[in-house]
């Protein structure tokens, strides 16, 4: 049940938060940040209890499921692991700084606003959860339609071309998914008579080679178009630069993630002899994002337009991670989607508070500002330490980590992507050069950093050391997990296939419903 | 005539005897609030009389009815539907100038004509109900006579049905003349016995497919659609678009059924190519639509073809799927036209696209409901007609038809970018001090049963098993 709780505590506060627009904004905002706080609380407290008491059967903290659709085989199953765990904490640590960075920037229609961003985080928070694919296919809609309101309507100029266009390319890969989804639930109906959508059956369906390919695919198209990866890419940079800096952040920290998530948790346990053949063009997809991401990370005027780059550039780790197929690079590809998160977050709220200063983005209209903002010229310098991957830092951590594992599948790949290190350091140092340092043309005083920003700066920069100095703390959560990718070496692939998994749950009211 | 006989056929006679009692009141005292009372309760009685008759089942009144848990169903369904559409008409015709009373005999006789449709089995009975549809419909069309395109649409239905009804006769007439029955199972076992397909037979059974075709408006029989959605009366397109079309999708099943049709591949195939046209006109054309009678038109021209793949699947699935398709798509097409209905003002229909911008800075509700019928059309889950559409795929897997099932698939996909194009417009923000938006008159009753049509479309999404169980009875044809 708690595990709904996560789901419902956002969604209830989205509701009364727009409720409670009519009467006063401020009351509005306070649920909205108070409902997301709520729920970090929660997410926490499960995290400490299970630290201090590591599950002893499974890797699965709390399964619950209620059947909803007997006839189709549809139920309603969450289920956390030490990933969700992990990812979970991250969104309502992020989506509660983003109400709180959004406090002053929006003014327009802010009930709706905040109705918006909470039911992306709702959405979010189901799609860490379900375990159920029809379900996941719903909460994966969820955060879409919101999303598209936080851009088209509180974006900047050219918005509603960005909402469209970052509307179209993630439905058309959802669309893509439902099919394969239908297509596994059927071929697992006529092989094993049992038609299911439930993750857990649904891991060891038998089916043909070819079959797994293409299923494969149509899920990879869902998480590559989300994630970005190369060819699917475009919509980002429109989309992270016109939307809030609440949206960009959600879309950065949050959404990218989703699609990372689906890899890890869908598309590799799902179709292991399938995506063990697809690795290699997987691969080289995410060191292509790496270095034509960073590259063109480089060449950008406009800040947030670079920020949103960074993003592809990095989310190639993910991919060329989760593909390596053992466990250093998988653990590396999990602290990837934290640290990025929360490294990109914090750099699109720097950019959202210039841009509330400043009212430009133009990085050539910038420059010299440390003399005036010493303490966010701080701040920046960290995050920025981190996304070129600065030991100390949490991305340094998940970098080394990905590179470590990835060597050991592929060694020509690898190389090419420790390159993007270097072109990191090149794009994040402009960064800083561009706007805190170089000559200053500017005659009026700028504030620096307020009480609300350095609250929303102190947990992140707190958080970023953290995870560098310490990444046990995530490590250790997820470190059950991945066991039953790592089992899936170049030489028993074939094998793999036909492998007997022994669903995870110890629960014994695990209820499956056969359609007639 | 047995007792078993009235009280089977009691929703029958409900809805007659409304409309004779109707005719007597508007001789005696014309009063427009008189007469919409007299109908709504005509039709709850209808409704409540569908309950008894389950007890009677199957009840067969030779030869020309039969009423089986199939029949009731539909029955049951029908005349909801057509309680739904009495509710949102009265406010749009107060508004409007011409004289009203008529409009509800018109509205009840059609529904006698699609109630007698369902429970027909024989020429006669099919034909005759077909005809009470039709004949209504020539004058609910045209309904309001001052408007510019309601003559053009009622003339263009009249010419058009009545051709369609002359080749239904036609081959009824082949049909009759070389089996030497007019029931159909009397057909059908003469079919059987014979082996053979004589050729007078499949002229026949083509020239009937052309009339039923024409009523159901499957593609190439289309043509008239949009012309008499955007001229006809919001209300009346509404019961053209479900109460109609509806009726006489269910005499095809139970004719399909009853001569065996699927030992006849050819007939499989004709149904098959009219189903995938059918699919992929109504959407293509509905893309570039502005005006969205006309999108809605083209759209259940599509939502036809849909049913025609669960039709074809020709499996007790398939059957389910049907009716739950229908039970989906009825209140949800009603309800859109409901949300047309409540938007018009005295003057103008609310129709274009354009009307909708910005809708929901203006009046929320009206466009959460609206927004709530557009996803439900486009299947989009936690709607009823999302459950419909995957009842229809499962169909479809059952009976192994994975090309009509990628078709379908494609062409959802294609529903999905006009469907919420119109739902995109009405959240986009605007500047309202430069347009001038048409005045919604927004009636109570109106909302209150957009309300209802709203809590059952998500019931419908979120808990279709109930519905599902009750359809997994109610599915039997006779024998």
């Amino acid at each position: 049940m708690v595990l709904l709780y996560i789901i419902l505590i956002p969604m209830f506060g989205a509701l009364l938060s727009w409720l409670a627009s009519a009467r006063s904004i401020a009351l509005c905002r306070w649920i909205a940040l108070v409902s997301l706080l709520c729920g970090l609380l929660l997410v926490t407290a499960l995290w400490a209890g299970n630290a201090a008491d590591p599950t002893p059967a499974g890797h699965w903290m709390y399964n619950w499921q209620q059947p909803w659709i007997p006839h189709f085989g549809i139920s309603l199953h969450l289920a956390m692991d030490g990933l969700s765990l992990v990812m979970l904490a991250l969104t309502f640590f992020l989506g509660a700084l983003s109400v709180l960075i959004s406090w002053r920037e929006i003014k327009y229609k802010t009930g709706f606003f905040h109705f918006n961003l909470l039911f992306v985080i709702t959405g979010i928070a189901g799609v860490f959860l379900t375990m159920g694919l029809f379900l996941f296919y719903f909460f994966w809609g969820v955060m879409l339609i919101p999303m598209y309101f936080l851009i088209g309507i509180w974006g900047h100029e050219r918005r509603e071309y960005a909402a469209y266009k970052f509307f179209i390319f993630t439905q058309a890969g959802g669309l893509l998914m439902l099919l394969a989804i239908l297509g596994l639930y059927f071929i697992h109906g006529a092989n094993t008579g049992v038609y299911t959508f439930d993750y857990f059956y649904l891991l060891n369906t038998p089916m043909e080679r070819a079959v797994a390919q293409w299923l494969m695919l149509g899920f990879l198209v869902a998480f590559v178009v989300k994630l970005p990866a190369i060819p699917f890419h475009t919509w980002l940079p429109d989309a992270h630069t016109e939307a809030p800096t609440a949206g960009s952040v959600v879309l950065a920290g949050l959404l990218l993630k989703t699609g990372a998530y689906g890899i890890l948790r869908f598309v590799l346990p799902l179709f292991p002899a399938a995506s063990h053949d697809f690795a290699p063009w997987a691969m080289l997809l995410g060191v292509a994002g790496i270095l034509y991401g960073g590259q063109l990370a480089y060449s950008q005027p406009d800040l947030k337009r670079l920020i949103a780059y960074t993003s592809v550039s990095h989310m190639g780790f993910v991919l060329l991670g989760a593909f390596a197929f053992n466990e250093l690079a998988y653990k590396g590809v999990v602290m990837q989607m934290i640290a990025h998160g929360i490294s990109t977050g914090a750099l699109f709220m720097i950019a959202g508070a210039l841009y509330e200063r400043m009212h430009t983005r133009e990085l050539s209209r910038m420059g010299g500002l440390w003399p005036a903002m010493p303490a966010m010229g701080t701040v920046t310098m960290i995050f920025v330490m981190a996304s070129l991957g600065l030991p100390g830092l949490g991305n340094f951590v998940a970098e080394f980590m990905i590179l470590l594992g990835s060597w050991q599948a592929n060694h020509i790949m690898t190389i090419l992507a420790t390159i993007g290190l270097v072109i990191a350091t090149v794009y994040s140092l402009r960064i800083m050069q561009k706007v805190f340092f170089g000559q200053s043309e500017r005659q009026y005083a700028l504030p620096d950093l307020g009480l609300r920003e350095w609250l929303i700066m102190a947990p992140l920069v707190v958080v970023i050391l953290w995870l560098g100095v310490y990444p046990q703390t995530v490590l250790g959560t997820i470190t059950n997990y991945e066991l039953r990718i790592t089992t899936f070496n170049k030489e028993d692939a074939p094998r793999a296939e036909k492998r007997k998994v022994v669903i995870p749950v110890s629960d014994s009211s695990f209820v499956i419903n056969h359609a007639p | 005539m047995t007792f078993e006989d009235l009280l089977s056929l009691g929703p029958l006679f409900n809805i007659c005897g409304a409309a004779v009692l109707c005719m007597l009141l508007v001789a005696i005292w014309r009063n427009h609030r008189l007469i919409y009372y007299v109908t709504l309760v005509a039709f709850a009685l209808a409704l409540m009389s569908v309950v008894p008759v389950a007890t009677l089942l199957p009840h067969t009144i030779a030869p020309l009815v039969v009423i089986d848990m199939f029949a009731l169903f539909n029955s049951g369904a029908i005349v909801g539907s057509g309680l739904i559409i009495v509710l949102l008409s009265y406010n749009y015709f107060e508004e409007r100038e011409e004289r009203k009373e008529e409009y509800y005999l018109l509205l009840l006789l059609a529904t006698a004509g699609a109630l007698v449709l369902v429970i027909s089995r024989h020429f006669m009975s099919f034909f005759l109900g077909l005809e009470m549809l039709s004949i209504s419909l020539y004058g609910l069309i045209a309904y309001l006579r001052a408007r510019q395109r309601s003559d053009e649409a009622g003339i263009k239905y009249l010419i058009l049905a009545a051709l369609s009804s002359a080749f239904l006769l036609f081959g009824m007439a082949l049909v009759y003349g070389f089996t030497g029955h007019m029931d159909f199972p009397g057909i059908g076992a003469y079919l059987r016995q014979a082996g053979t397909f004589p050729l007078p037979v499949i002229a026949g059974f083509g020239l009937m497919l052309i009339g039923i075709g024409f009523k159901l408006g499957i593609v190439p029989f289309h043509m008239w659609a949009p012309d008499i959605y955007e001229g006809a009366p919001l209300p009346v397109a509404a019961f053209v678009a479900t109460i109609s079309k509806g009726g006489v999708l269910v005499v095809l099943i139970r004719f399909y059924q009853d001569i065996g049709g699927r030992n006849y591949t050819m007939l499989w195939w004709i149904l098959a190519i009219t189903s995938i046209a059918s699919m992929f006109v109504g959407n293509l054309l509905a893309l570039t639509q502005q005006n969205i009678k006309r999108m809605l038109a083209y759209s259940s021209i599509a939502h036809l073809g849909y049913l025609l793949v669960a039709f074809l699947s020709d499996t007790q699935s398939g059957l389910e799927a049907i009716a739950f398709y229908l039970t989906a798509y009825f209140p949800t097409s009603i309800g859109a036209f409901g949300v047309l209905i409540v938007m018009s003002s005295s003057v103008q229909d609310a129709e274009t696209v354009e009307d909708y911008r910005g809708l929901f800075w203006r009046y929320p509700w009206v466009a959460l409901v609206f927004t709530v019928m557009l996803l439900s059309l486009a299947g989009i889950p936690l709607t009823a007609g999302f459950i419909g559409k995957f009842y229809i795929v499962m169909a479809g897997v059952d009976g192994h038809h994975w090309f009509l099932l990628l078709m379908l698939v494609i062409n959802s996909v294609i529903g999905l970018y006009y469907y919420i194009r119109v739902v995109a417009m009405m959240f986009r923000t605007t500047d309202t001090s430069q347009r001038i938006f048409i005045k919604p008159s927004l009636p109570l009753a109106g909302n209150i049963t957009l309300g209802l049509i709203v809590m059952l479309l998500v019931g419908l999404g979120v808990y279709p098993t109930a519905m599902m169980q009750l359809i997994q009875q109610m599915m039997t044809l006779i024998k």
